[in-house]
């Protein structure tokens, strides 16, 4: 797999979130992926830029785009918070610790096409979503 | 600060939202639609959502709780115009926005609310005789 454009974006506060939504949605169109597919990832990196803010208190998205063997976009978000002591649990629709909905990760699970988290206490959690073209 | 203007139309209450909203000003657009239904006594609430090029959960829990809040006001709130990718993707998220009353457009949107005021007033006035 060839990484061809990576870029990383902050994200510290609620006006980061707006640009996250704006730079996915840019390579999204630039790499030619539908609209339905575009609106999917970037409702995704919605929802996970948020669980970066809220839950991780901060960190960072890395934007990247692969151009082989097949055209994507991939979606790295890391924090350094406390981490997630139970990942199945916490993909379950409708779980929460905070106050949401509970549809944040369990939601943009099933708005890509890969899916990939990594969370350990005290440590900070690694999110890593794919949508292919 | 930065605010969604809301527009009054006889007794009912228009907003249109054109700007990416962060979560900040959804919860003030939240607010601020329940102080001017209960300043104005609108009977009516029209949100046009055809510039929104995302609804995520907040964006939709958002609309959930003005469609709860103006009912509990005796408004009703009619959201109209969402794309259909953002139906696709807010169906697939987990989020069918249950209580919240959709049009196509405008003027779908209109006519529902005319015809569920009329058949309110029609209601009180059997209830009175």
């Amino acid at each position: 797999m060839s990484v061809v454009g990576s870029e990383t974006i902050p994200i510290q506060s609620e006006p980061d979130m707006v640009t996250v939504r704006r730079r996915v949605r840019e390579a999204a169109a630039r790499t030619g992926l539908s609209l339905v597919d575009q609106t999917k990832l970037v409702t995704a990196a919605s929802e996970l830029a948020r669980n970066t803010l809220i839950y991780g208190g901060g960190g960072t998205m890395q934007l990247e785009t692969l151009n082989g063997p097949r055209l994507g976009v991939r979606l790295i978000f890391v924090d350094n918070g406390p981490g997630i002591p139970d990942i199945d649990l916490a993909l379950r629709d409708g779980f929460t610790t905070g106050s949401g909905l509970g549809l944040g990760l369990s939601g943009s699970k099933r708005l890509v096409n890969e899916f990939e988290i990594d969370s350990k206490v005290g440590r900070g959690t690694r999110v890593a979503v794919t949508r292919w073209k | 600060m930065e605010k969604i203007p809301i527009l009054r139309m006889g007794e009912f209450l228009l907003v249109t939202i054109q700007v990416d909203m962060h979560d900040r000003l959804a919860m003030t657009l939240q607010e601020d639609l329940t102080t001017r239904i209960n300043e104005t006594g609108a009977r009516g609430v029209l949100i046009d959502i055809s510039s929104l090029e995302i609804v995520d959960s907040f964006i939709g829990r958002m609309l959930g709780n003005i469609a709860a809040m103006s009912r509990v006001l005796d408004a009703q709130t009619v959201v109209v115009g969402m794309q259909p990718a953002v139906a696709i993707t807010l169906v697939e998220l987990g989020m069918a926005l249950p209580g919240v009353r959709t049009a196509l457009n405008v003027d779908a949107g209109m006519a529902l609310l005319k015809l569920s005021l009329n058949g309110h007033k029609a209601s009180r006035h059997v209830s009175r005789r």
